[in-house]
Order: structure tokens, then C-alpha cells, then sequence
């Protein structure tokens, strides 16, 4: 039936008789020797048989993700090369032709459809123009109704949660495994990430306790009991993107962050000295209590982490 | 079994059920007409008509291997102890998200397959995408009356890199999350109504209430798809109605299509490419590792993964935001972030230029008539270099993602390829247009000649050591490169003939052959004197 429905293809529009389809050049075989050809694609689709029984086999038997991978390949392989060739070498060869017709439609049914549209309706519409203004004031008024239920089912407004951490005076520094640190806990050169105490874990109080070296260090004017016995600790929240700051460089005094290279100076208050971090990291004032353990003399003085409008 | 019975003419009986069938059914849909234009729909036979359907049929393998992994994926983020089969995280604490990402790939059945499978028909899908784009583009096809279309391509893209990106974030592994965190950043980043719209998603400030993975699951899983397949759809539709473009050739013109039929010709080609669109899918997911997720661990806020690589469809936005110089504005006591510009500002110009690119070309060309040959692109420099010119820039955004590797692997310093990008990235792209300009001028000045082939000289000396070049006879489609006419064969001057008789022989070649050789009369044959 195939053939018969193509030969049409050519004449849209056109008597179908004008053309012999036994004369009609376009419908013969691209392929020379169509039965060598026929043989070859019964070949791809045996193959692709072959493929997906062993596939079955392997579903129930367990294998590996390759022997999966490659059995899938051969066997959609076998078949797409079987469909190609079918369709391209066994198939009518054309070229057929298409006409065009103009896309929009004609003038005066355009102008019909506007006397419908104009005529019928929106007359009929705007002559109670009152009423569209109802019905526009009683939708608006659902979604502003709409908007309270679900704004409040996203989440919460903002208000200050960005503005503070769970860093306070007093907060006890405690590892990642909630042990409070000793001021003898890390050598001169260590760094470790450190939480407020209560709070491990947490994503804003994230914070590394650097040892930069055995005496008080001033980071800037201003933060001169910051620092007490070498100790500095900064938010760990880079303030460029948000990703944990990782790498401590002893030699540089430099806090590396993985994610876009920002580089910054651990002895002059994390100032971003490369990279794309606009703002130091916050620094946490730390003191040593009477028991030796590091606290925080106070919470971060800004907020941590990147920027935003209400800054 | 009366099947049985019938078995001598089993075929007639197939054929008569067909057509009552049919008939039944257009009596009740009349579909015949319609159906015999869909039928008669024509292709045109061009390469690159294939890429589009490329990504066609990868999408259909996001849709399938997508639903196979809803069937183990757990969308959430309540913690668990590890008890899985891959050794090194036993114990651990892991997300149920994770969990069931590691199950898919060691425990189910195909499921490492599946996983890497859909993992990549998104970054084939994306890439086919982009260079159908290109095609469209650089041959002029979103002219009128295509103008919609292109929109839909357009917003078929940007659905396609955001749907490719939550589904990256829904394993809830270590680099995952990172990349979740940099676009809460980027969301906070927004005037006036960031840090609303970043609390709304995450359900609170970072990392929010735990709601993001199950969000980000219902959009990743229906939301988007929907909207995406509804797109296909219309692009599809809007296909059929307004008819293939084609390249200018013999018997096409602005009034016709050329090509192969729908019916059955192209159905037949085209199922066949979906297979092998598949059976490469299947070949990558199978032997190209991809996202190994039990490497890098469960997500934590905190901890830091080394290597943060987005897929490749999200490298040029990464690359902006390296080499965004450590810019940041503070006014009125309101702050426009860093992220601002290079995460929100530059993709937002980026796609709206290319959504309204139809509009723009048509005013500034001042052309509003319908095209439905399509152009090559040096027929219209303007636009190619143009073209090529925003391609240079995004490729330089994407290199950029990698400063740090690039530096590592030429051994030079961090500073130098910052500072390279920082500049390069908006220089080499003018570089770039301009040579592409200058190129699509030469080849057109080679006109109708460009791609034929010259004629050739053969190159002889004399007995007496006198060089000869003599032009080889006109093969059919042979042009001459000055006249651009097709050259008849020429008769041989005497003195010429006979030199070439004598060469000839010399060089042993038989009498017969080398008079077939014609030099045309005068200029065709130079004498060259050796010095
Ligand atoms: C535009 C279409 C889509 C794109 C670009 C896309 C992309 C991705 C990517 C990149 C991943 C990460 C895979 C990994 O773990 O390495 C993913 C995961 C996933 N996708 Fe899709 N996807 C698409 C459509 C769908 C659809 C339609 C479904 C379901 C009906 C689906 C279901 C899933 C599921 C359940 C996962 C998580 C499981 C896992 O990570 O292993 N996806 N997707
Ligand atoms: S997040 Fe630290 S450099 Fe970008």
C-alpha cells in the first residue's frame, strides 16, 4: 500500500493519474541489489535479538554495568542501522516535492473572523463593561488571598536570620565532634573547622580556628584581644559564593577557597587578596577562659557569607 | 483456533482488518485528510536536519530511564546509617537521598546503567541542543515565519540547563551540594527580592528546613518535564504547519520543499536514528563513567569538596563568576552583590538577546519578507560573524571554568590565567568576528567556483629540458577559475603535441595517453627555463 500513497506525494493538488506509477522514477530503490540488502538488515535485527535475550539472561543471572552497557549498544545499534538502511535504501528514492502554501490566512478570512470576534462578541462584552470590571476585581481579590497561603507554605520571610549565627559571647568552640578546644590543642600552623557550642553541624556557624602563631595577634586596629596566643578564627563561609573556605596556607598566611580560587590574607583580617571574593571573611574575637578553653569574646560584628540586598 | 485455518491468506486478512479498522476510526475522528498531509510531510535529505532530532530522541531517553529511576530515588533528606554494599561508606551517616542514589548504582539491577544513562542523555541532550541552535542560526532559519519557534528553542534551552541542574543536586552528594549552595548565593543575589525568593525555596536560610530536595524532585521529576514535553509538542506542530526550510539547489525554491516524505521513507530513517541515539546512550552509560557520587561523599555544609564541576552546560556560568572581578556596590544601605552581575545580570542579557534575535536581525536588515531557503552562512557575514563572535565569548567563559586545572597543567601561576581570562574573554571574541567576516567575504568571492574543483596542470620537461605545464582535459564539472565557464577540450597546438609525443615516450608513457592530454592554446602552456 506503501507505494501507492507515495506516488500521491508528489502531486498534491494534481490529478493522481497524470503520473505511471510504474513509470515514476522516484519510487525506485536507491539499493542495487535489494535482496542482499534485505539480507543485511534481517542481519542488524538479529543481532539486536540476539542482544536483548542475552540481556534477559543477564537481568536474572547479574552482571556488570559494561556487559549491560555494551549488550543495550549492539543490540538498539543492530536496530537503528537496520531501520536506517530500510528506510534509506529500500524505500521509495524520491526526490519528492512539497508545495508551499501561504501561511496566513486569506483577507477576507481575516476580516470574517474580526466580525465574528468584533462583531458577536466584544461588542456584545463591552456593552457591559461594568461587569467585566466585577469579574476582573473578584479574581483579583482570590489571588491576593492566594498569595498569604502560599508564601507562607515556600517559607519564612528573611527578617534578621541573615544578619547573625549562633556565635555569642560566651560560646564555647567545640570540633565537629562537639569537643570543646584546649588552648594547647593545635600546633602552631594547624587549622581545624570549629562550631559555637550547642550547635554543631550548623551551616553559619561553620568557622576555622586557625593557630597562626604562639603569641596574641593584631589582625587590624580595632582587634587588638582578637587574637589571643596566636589564635584566629574566621567564618568559614566564603563571601563570595557560600562554599566552605578549605585550605589553609602556612607559608602565604593565605585561606584558600576551592570553588573559585579566592585567596585571603590570614593576618591582615581575611582580606580577599585574589579572585573574585569582594568583602574579608568575618573575623570571630576569641578569648582564652580560666580553664584554657577558646571561646568567643562576642558573635561575628557582620554577617557572614556572601552578599545580598539587605545588606 | 480459527487463526489456524486461515493461515493460507493471512496477509489479505491483515490488510482488510487494517482498512476496516481505519475506517472505523476516521468515521469517528476524520482523519484521513489531515493524515494524508502528515503523510506526505516532506524532509529535506541534509545532515544537519539530524541534529535537532538528536536531541528529540535524547530527551525521549531522559523521559524513559527518568521514570525507572523515580522507582528507587527517595527525595529526601532525613539521615541514615549506611548499610549498602559499597564497602568504604559503611556506618556512615548519609541523606535517604543519597542512600537510595548509592542503591541505584550497586544494588539494583541495570540501575548504574540507567543512572549513567539519563546522566548523560542531559549533557547530550543540552549539547545537541546548542548546535541545532547554531544551525538555526547560522542559516538564517528563525527568519519569518519561524520567529515563534526559535522562541520555543530558546525556552526549551534554558528549561532544559535549569532541569539539568536540579537533577544534578537531587543525589545529595558533596559536590552537589556545594552547587545547591552557590545557587542559594545566586538566588540571594537578586535586587530587591533575593533573599525572599532564596528563603521561599530552601524553606529558610541555608541549608533551609529540608524541604529543597523534595522540592526540587517535584520540579525536576513533573514540573518542568511537562512544560518541556508540552514545548516538543508545540515545536513539532509548529514545524509540521509551517514546513521544513531547505537549502537553495537544483529544483528548490521559496515555494517548495525537496526532500523525502514522512510516510514511509523518513518514519523508517528517523526510528532508526532514535535507536542509535540510544544504542550510543547505552554505549556511554555503560562504559563512561559519569557523576561517581560514592567518591565524593554525603553532603555536608560544612565539609569541602576539592573539585566543584558542574556539568558542562553550567561551565560558562561557573567561568563568569571566576573571572568577575571582586566588584561589589553598596548604596543607600542596600547592596548589589558580586553574584549579581555574572550569575543573574549575564545570563539574563544573554537569553533575552537570543529570544529576541528574530526581532532585532528583521529591524536592523530591515527584511520582514518570508524565507523559506535557507542562507549559508558567509551569505550573511553580518549575522555569522556576529554568530561566531558569541561563541568565542561563551567558549571562553566555559575555559575559564577550569583556571585552576589550566594552570596546574601549563605550570604557570593562578594570577596569570585570572588576569588572561579577565581580559581575553572580552577581546578574543572581536578577534574572532572579524576574521569570521573576512572569511565569509573570501568565500563568497570565490562564488559559484568555491568547492569545485580546479583544473589540473601536469607538469612536463622536454627532451630537451624545456618544463612544460600543460592542463589535464576538462573532467565534467571541471571550471576554469578565471572565466568561471565550464572548459571545452582544446586542439592541440602542433609544436606542443609534438613535445609532449617525445616526453612522452621518455618517461614511458604510452603514445595513446599522452595525446589525450590538451593544452589550450596560449596561455595553457608555459615554457620555464631552468636558471
Ligand atoms: C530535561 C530533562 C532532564 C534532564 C536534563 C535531567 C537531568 C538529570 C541529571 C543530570 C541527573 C543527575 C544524575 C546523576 O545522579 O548523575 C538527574 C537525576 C534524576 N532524574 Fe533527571 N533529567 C531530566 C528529566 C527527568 C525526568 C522526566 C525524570 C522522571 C520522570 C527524571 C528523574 C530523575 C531522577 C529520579 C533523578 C535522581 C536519581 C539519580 O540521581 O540517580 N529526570 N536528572
Ligand atoms: S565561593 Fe569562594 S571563591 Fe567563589
Amino acid at each position: 500500500m506503501s507505494e501507492q500513497e507515495v506516488t500521491s506525494t508528489d502531486n498534491v493538488g494534481k490529478n493522481e493519474d497524470e503520473i505511471d506509477p510504474a513509470q515514476d522514477p522516484r519510487l525506485e530503490l536507491l539499493a542495487k541489489k535489494p535482496d542482499q540488502m534485505e539480507k543485511l538488515i534481517a542481519l542488524c535485527f538479529v543481532v539486536a535479538i540476539v542482544c536483548f535475550v542475552a540481556m534477559m539472561v543477564f537481568y536474572v543471572k547479574g552482571s556488570s554495568t559494561q556487559v549491560e552497557g555494551a549488550l543495550m549498544a549492539v543490540g538498539f545499534g543492530g536496530l537503528g542501522v537496520g531501520m536506517v538502511a530500510w528506510g534509506k535504501y529500500l524505500m521509495p528514492k524520491g526526490p519528492f516535492e512539497e508545495e508551499r502554501h501561504l501561511i496566513g490566512s486569506t483577507e477576507e478570512d481575516q476580516k470574517a473572523f474580526a466580525d465574528v470576534f468584533i462583531g458577536r462578541g466584544t461588542v456584545a462584552v463591552k456593552r457591559r463593561s461594568f461587569l467585566g470590571k466585577l469579574l476582573g476585581l473578584a479574581t483579583a481579590v482570590f489571588g491576593i488571598f492566594a498569595l498569604g497561603p502560599i508564601m507562607d507554605s515556600l517559607g519564612p520571610n528573611p527578617g534578621k536570620a541573615l544578619d547573625s549565627t549562633a556565635w555569642k559571647k560566651g560560646s564555647k568552640v567545640v570540633s565537629e565532634h562537639g569537643r570543646a578546644i584546649k588552648v594547647d590543642d593545635l600546633e602552631v600552623g594547624g587549622f581545624m573547622t570549629v562550631f559555637p557550642e550547642g550547635n554543631v553541624g550548623s551551616y553559619d556557624g561553620q568557622t576555622l580556628l586557625i593557630r597562626a602563631g604562639s603569641s596574641d595577634i593584631v589582625t587590624m586596629a580595632g582587634r587588638e584581644t582578637w587574637g589571643p596566643k596566636g589564635y584566629l578564627a574566621y567564618s568559614k563561609v566564603c563571601t563570595h559564593a557560600g562554599c566552605p573556605i578549605s585550605l589553609y596556607q602556612q607559608e602565604t598566611e593565605q585561606l584558600l577557597c576551592p570553588c573559585h580560587q579566592s585567596l585571603f590574607n590570614v593576618l591582615q583580617a581575611a582580606e580577599p587578596v585574589f579572585g573574585p571574593a569582594p568583602r574579608p571573611l568575618p573575623q570571630l574575637p576569641l578569648a582564652i577562659d580560666k580553664n584554657g578553653y577558646i571561646v568567643a569574646q562576642a558573635g561575628y560584628n557582620e554577617p557572614i557569607g556572601p552578599g545580598y540586598w539587605n545588606f | 483456533m480459527p487463526s489456524l485455518l486461515k493461515k493460507d491468506k493471512p496477509k489479505q486478512t491483515g490488510a482488510e482488518k487494517a482498512t476496516a479498522g481505519a475506517k472505523w476510526l476516521d468515521d469517528r475522528l476524520g482523519l484521513a485528510k489531515g493524515g494524508r498531509v502528515f503523510f506526505n510531510k516532506i524532509f529535506p535529505d541534509h545532515w544537519s536536519f539530524m541534529l535537532g532530532e538528536i536531541a528529540l530522541y535524547s530527551f525521549v531517553v531522559l523521559l524513559v530511564t527518568g521514570v525507572f529511576l523515580t522507582l528507587y530515588y527517595v527525595p529526601s533528606a532525613d539521615m541514615m546509617t549506611y548499610h549498602g554494599s559499597y564497602a568504604p561508606l559503611k556506618g556512615t551517616q548519609v541523606s535517604a537521598a543519597y542512600n537510595s542514589t548509592l542503591a541505584i548504582s550497586f544494588n539494583v539491577r541495570f540501575g548504574l546503567l540507567v543512572r549513567q544513562m539519563h546522566h548523560w542523555a542531559a549533557d547530550i541532550f543540552l549539547g545537541a541542543i546548542a548546535v541545532h541552535m547554531c544551525r538555526v542560526f547560522f542559516t538564517g532559519a528563525f527568519r519569518r515565519p519561524r520567529e515563534l519557534n526559535w522562541i520555543v528553542g530558546v525556552t526549551l534551552l534554558i528549561l532544559g540547563i535549569s532541569n539539568g541542574f536540579l537533577g544534578y543536586s537531587l543525589p545529595d552528594d558533596l559536590i552537589s551540594g556545594t552547587g545547591l549552595r552557590i545557587m542559594f548565593s545566586v538566588v540571594e543575589s537578586i535586587p530587591v527580592v533575593g533573599t525572599h525568593l532564596a528563603f521561599w525555596l530552601f524553606g529558610g536560610n541555608y541549608p533551609g528546613n529540608g524541604v529543597i530536595i523534595p522540592r526540587m524532585y517535584m520540579l525536576h521529576v513533573l514540573l518542568v518535564p511537562a512544560i518541556m514535553v508540552a514545548l516538543v509538542g508545540a515545536h513539532l506542530a509548529l514545524l509540521v504547519k509551517q514546513k521544513h526550510t531547505q537549502f537553495s539547489g537544483p529544483g528548490k525554491t521559496e515555494k517548495n520543499v525537496v526532500g523525502t516524505p514522512m510516510w514511509p521513507g523518513f518514519m523508517f530513517k528517523t526510528q532508526g536514528y532514535f535507536f542509535l541515539v540510544v544504542a550510543v546512550l547505552a554505549g556511554l552509560g555503560g562504559w563512561a563513567q559519569i557523576n561517581p557520587i560514592w567518591q565524593y561523599g554525603q553532603y555536608f555544609p560544612y565539609k569541602v569538596s576539592y573539585a566543584v564541576q558542574p556539568d558542562w552546560y553550567m561551565g560558562w556560568l561557573d567561568g563568569a563568576l571566576r573571572i568577575m572581578p571582586s566588584w561589589e556596590f553598596q548604596n543607600f544601605g542596600y547592596m548589589i552583590p558580586n553574584m549579581f552581575f555574572p550569575s543573574v545580570l549575564l545570563p539574563g542579557i544573554a537569553f533575552n538577546i537570543f529570544i529576541v534575535w528574530p526581532f532585532i536581525e528583521a529591524k536592523v536588515r530591515k527584511d520582514y519578507k518570508e524565507h523559506h531557503l535557507l542562507e549559508r552562512p558567509r551569505d550573511n557575514p553580518w549575522r555569522t560573524s556576529i554568530g561566531a563572535g558569541a561563541l568565542a565569548f561563551f567558549f571562553m567563559l566555559f575555559a575559564a571554568s577550569s583556571t585552576d586545572v589550566l594552570a596546574n597543567y601549563f605550570n604557570i601561576s593562578l594570577n596569570l590565567v585570572l588576569w588572561f581570562f579577565r581580559f581575553a574573554t572580552y577581546i578574543i571574541p572581536f578577534i574572532v568576528s572579524a576574521v569570521t567576516y573576512k572569511m565569509c567575504l573570501e568565500l563568497q568571492a570565490l562564488g559559484q567556483y568555491g568547492g569545485r574543483r580546479k583544473r589540473f596542470n601536469v607538469v612536463l620537461r622536454t627532451a630537451e629540458g624545456e618544463y612544460l605545464s600543460v592542463k589535464t582535459p576538462a573532467r565534467p564539472g571541471d571550471l576554469d577559475i578565471l572565466s568561471g565557464e565550464e572548459e571545452e577540450p582544446l586542439e592541440l597546438t602542433e609544436q606542443v603535441s609534438q613535445k609532449l609525443r617525445e616526453s612522452a615516450e621518455l618517461i614511458g608513457v604510452s603514445g595513446s595517453e599522452s595525446t589525450k592530454v590538451q593544452p589550450p592554446a596560449d596561455e595553457g602552456v608555459r615554457t620555464v627555463e631552468r636558471d
